[in-house]
C-alpha cells in the first residue's frame, strides 16, 4: 500500500510540470504577455519593453521561457501583473479564499442531500419517489448554472422586493458595498444563492450515482446472506449497503473537482463573487500572463492532488482492488 | 426457437410482460430497441418537442413574425412586454424576442449538429484505434483525454479557443476567433474525447467475444469484423454519444456567449447564447421575458436531448433492465 502511493505522488510530480508547461506554451501563444503589456503601456519606450522582457523571462523560445518563469515561481519571485503593475499573491490569496468557502459549502451541502436523495429514490425502484428524483435529478443536470443562478437572481432581486418590499438574499459580492471588518451573518447571506447554484448541480449528480451504487449493492448476493443471518432491515441497510454503496461515491466525489470548479467559476461570475473564478475571467479578459500562471499551477495542482486522493481512497476502501 | 437460449434472458429482460412475444421468432435486435425506446415516455415526447423546435426553425421564413433586425413597431418600442404584438416580448430596441430566439436557435443547431457529427466521426476512430491497438498508443490517448475531461471545461476552452487563434497558419482552416465555424472547430477538437472513451471502452469490451473470434477463425479480416460485427454493435453507444455532443455542443456555445466569447454571426444575426447572455441585463431592471424564454429555451434542449440520449442508452442496451436501472 505504502508503495503504490509513494509511486503514485512520484508520477504526479513530472505530470504536474508536463501540464503546466503545456498550460504555458498554450497561454503564452494564446494571450501574448508582451502585447498585453504594449496595449497597457502603448507609450513603452523600447529600453521598458527589453526591461519588462528580461525580468518577466519572456524568453522567444518556450522552453528557455518556461524554465525561466519555473524558477521564479518556486522561488516566490514571482513577476507583477501587467495591469496596475500589481503583485499577485495578496490577490490570488483573497480569491482562493472567498471560492474555497463558497466551493466546501456547496460540496458539503451537495454531497449531503444529493446521497440522502440517493438512498431516498433506491429503496423503492421504480416507485413514484424514484420516478420524481430521477425527473428532478435530470433537470438539475441539464440546465446550466448560469441559467438558474440568472433565474434566482430575478426571483430574488428584483421580483422579491417588488412583491415583498425587502430583499431575501443580496445576489452580488462577499459584503455589501461600504461594508468593511467581518460579519459572518451579512457574509452568509451572501453566500446563499451563489452556494445552492453550485450545490443543485451537485446535488442533481450525486443523488444518480447514489442511488444506481446502492441498487447494484442492494442486489447483491451478500445483501441476502445479511438478511438470512436476522439482522434487522436498517442494519443490514446501513452496515452492508451504505458502506459498500459509497465507496464508488466517494471516488467520483474526489474526481469531480474539475466539474465543481467549473461550476464555480460560471456561478461565481453570475452573482460577482470575488473569487478564483472572477479573478480569472478577468485576468482571461485582459491577457494579463503573471496573473493567470499562479492560478494555473493551483488548479493543475488542485485536480491531480484529487485524483491521486481518490485512487488512494478507492483502494483503501476496498481492499478487493488489486494494486498492479 | 426455444432452443436459441442467449436471446431469450435478454428478451424476459426487455419485454415488459407481454410474455407471447418471447416466442415470436421474427423480432429483429432494431425492433426490440424501438420498442424499449418507445416505453421512455419521456423521452417519445422529448423527440415529440425537438422535431417541432426544429420544425419552427427550418420553417423559419414562416414561423418568424419579424425579421432578425426588424422592429415591431415605430418607437417607443423597446422592452413592450409579452402580447399580441410581440408573444415574447421585445428586447432594448424593440426586436421581437420570439422572432429572434428562432434565428439564434438555428445558429445554435447548426453548431451544435456539425460539432458533434465531426467530433463523433474522430471520437469513434481514434476510439476504435485505441481500443483495437492497444499499447503505448491506447495509453496516451486515454491519459490524453482523462487530463483533459478532469479540468475545468470552460476554462480548457477559453484556453484552448486563444490558442488557436493565435495559430497563424491554422486561420485558413479555423477562421476568425468569432465565426460560427471557429466554434464548430473549437468543439470538434474538445468533443471527440468522451466520445472515444465510449467507443474504445465498447471495442474493448467486445474485442474478445466469442463471435468475433469466430468471424476470425473463419478467416474474416480486419475490416470485415469492424464492418460487420463492431460496428452494428455499437451503433448504440455512439447514438448517445451523438446525442449528447449535440447538447453538449449547444450549452458550450451558451457558455462562452454567456461570457462574451462566443460566435458573432454579425449583422445583428443572434444566437441561443446571446439571447441567454441578453438575460444578464434583464435582471436588474425585471424585465423577466428576456431572461425567461432565452434560458427556458436552452433547457428545454438540454432536457429533452438527454432524455432521448438516456432513452437510446436504455433501448439499444440489451441488458438492461429498464425496471431496475
Amino acid at each position: 500500500m505504502l508503495r503504490y502511493v509513494l509511486r503514485r505522488v512520484l508520477w504526479a510530480i513530472p505530470t504536474l510540470l508536463l501540464i503546466t508547461f503545456l498550460v504555458y506554451v498554450a497561454l503564452r501563444a494564446g494571450t501574448d504577455p508582451l502585447k498585453s503589456y504594449l496595449r497597457i503601456n502603448p507609450r513603452a519606450t523600447k529600453a521598458k519593453i527589453e526591461q519588462y522582457i528580461e525580468v518577466n523571462g519572456l524568453d522567444p523560445n518556450y522552453v528557455r521561457g518556461y524554465w525561466t518563469w519555473l524558477r521564479n515561481f518556486v522561488s516566490g519571485n514571482w513577476p507583477r501583473s501587467i495591469k496596475g503593475s500589481r503583485e499577485v499573491w495578496p490577490q490570488l490569496k483573497d480569491a482562493l479564499a472567498n471560492s474555497l468557502r463558497l466551493g466546501a459549502a456547496a460540496t458539503v451541502v451537495g454531497i449531503f442531500v444529493g446521497i440522502f436523495v440517493g438512498v431516498y429514490a433506491a429503496l423503492k425502484p421504480g416507485g413514484r419517489r424514484d420516478v420524481a428524483v430521477n425527473m428532478s435529478a435530470f433537470i438539475g443536470i441539464s440546465i446550466p448554472p448560469y441559467v438558474s443562478a440568472i433565474i434566482l437572481q430575478l426571483l430574488f432581486a428584483v421580483y422579491w422586493s417588488r412583491w415583498f418590499g425587502s430583499t431575501l438574499f443580496p445576489t452580488s459580492g462577499v459584503y455589501p458595498p461600504g461594508q468593511s471588518g467581518f460579519d459572518l451573518g451579512l457574509m452568509l447571506r451572501h453566500m446563499v444563492l451563489p452556494t445552492l447554484v453550485v450545490a443543485i448541480q451537485i446535488i442533481a449528480v450525486y443523488a444518480r450515482y447514489m442511488r444506481s451504487s446502492l441498487l447494484d449493492v442492494l442486489n447483491s448476493d451478500y445483501m441476502r446472506t445479511a438478511r438470512s443471518k436476522g439482522i434487522s432491515e436498517r442494519r443490514v441497510l446501513v452496515r452492508h449497503g451504505m458502506r459498500n454503496a459509497l465507496i464508488p461515491v466517494v471516488t467520483i466525489a474526489a474526481l469531480d473537482v474539475g466539474a465543481i470548479v467549473g461550476g464555480l467559476i460560471i456561478t461565481e461570475n453570475v452573482f460577482s463573487y470575488p473569487g478564483m473564478g472572477v479573478y480569472f475571467l478577468s485576468a482571461f479578459g485582459q491577457g494579463d500572463f503573471p496573473l493567470l500562471m499562479p492560478w494555473m499551477v493551483i488548479i493543475v495542482a488542485s485536480v491531480l492532488l484529487f485524483n491521486l486522493v481518490a485512487d488512494i481512497a478507492y483502494a483503501w476502501l476496498d481492499p478487493r482492488i488489486r494494486l498492479a | 426457437m426455444p432452443d436459441v437460449a442467449p436471446d431469450t434472458p435478454d428478451r424476459v429482460a426487455s419485454g415488459s410482460g407481454a410474455a407471447g412475444e418471447l416466442l415470436l421468432p421474427t423480432v429483429s435486435p432494431r425492433q426490440m430497441a424501438y420498442r424499449r425506446f418507445v416505453t421512455h415516455r419521456a423521452a417519445v415526447g422529448s423527440v415529440f418537442i425537438l422535431a417541432l423546435l426544429v420544425l419552427f426553425v427550418v420553417l423559419s421564413p414562416l414561423t418568424a413574425r419579424y425579421g432578425v433586425n426588424e422592429a415591431v413597431k415605430e418607437p417607443p418600442n423597446y422592452f413592450i412586454p409579452p402580447g399580441g404584438i410581440a408573444w415574447f416580448g421585445t428586447d432594448d430596441i424593440g426586436r421581437d424576442l420570439y422572432s429572434r430566439l428562432i434565428y439564434g436557435v438555428r445558429v445554435s443547431l447548426v453548431i451544435g449538429f456539425f460539432s458533434a457529427i465531426i467530433s463523433v466521426t474522430l471520437g469513434c476512430l481514434i476510439g476504435a484505434l485505441a481500443g483495437f491497438r492497444g499499447g503505448r498508443f491506447d495509453d496516451v490517448v486515454m491519459r490524453v483525454t482523462d487530463l483533459f475531461l478532469a479540468f475545468p471545461f470552460l476554462v480548457t476552452l477559453l484556453v484552448l479557443r486563444n490558442f488557436l487563434g493565435a495559430v497563424e497558419w491554422l486561420r485558413p482552416v479555423v477562421g476568425d476567433l468569432s465565426s460560427i465555424r471557429f466554434i464548430i472547430v473549437l468543439f470538434s477538437i474538445f468533443g471527440w474525447m468522451s466520445v472515444a472513451r465510449i467507443v474504445r471502452g465498447q471495442v474493448l469490451a467486445l474485442k474478445e467475444r466469442e463471435f468475433i473470434e469466430a468471424a476470425r477463425a473463419a478467416g474474416a479480416d480486419r475490416w470485415w469484423v469492424v464492418r460487420r460485427h463492431l460496428l452494428p454493435n455499437s451503433v448504440g453507444p455512439i447514438m448517445v454519444a451523438l446525442s449528447f455532443a449535440v447538447v453538449s455542443a449547444i450549452i458550450g456555445e451558451s457558455t462562452l456567449s454567456f461570457f462574451g466569447y462566443g460566435p458573432q454571426p454579425g449583422a445583428g444575426a443572434t444566437s441561443l447564447g446571446l439571447l441567454v447572455a441578453g438575460a444578464k441585463g434583464a435582471v436588474n431592471t425585471g424585465n423577466w421575458w428576456l431572461a425567461l424564454f432565452p434560458c427556458g429555451v436552452l433547457a428545454l434542449i438540454a432536457l429533452c436531448v438527454n432524455f432521448v440520449g438516456d432513452a437510446l442508452r436504455d433501448a439499444t442496451d440489451p441488458r438492461l433492465d429498464r425496471g431496475e436501472a
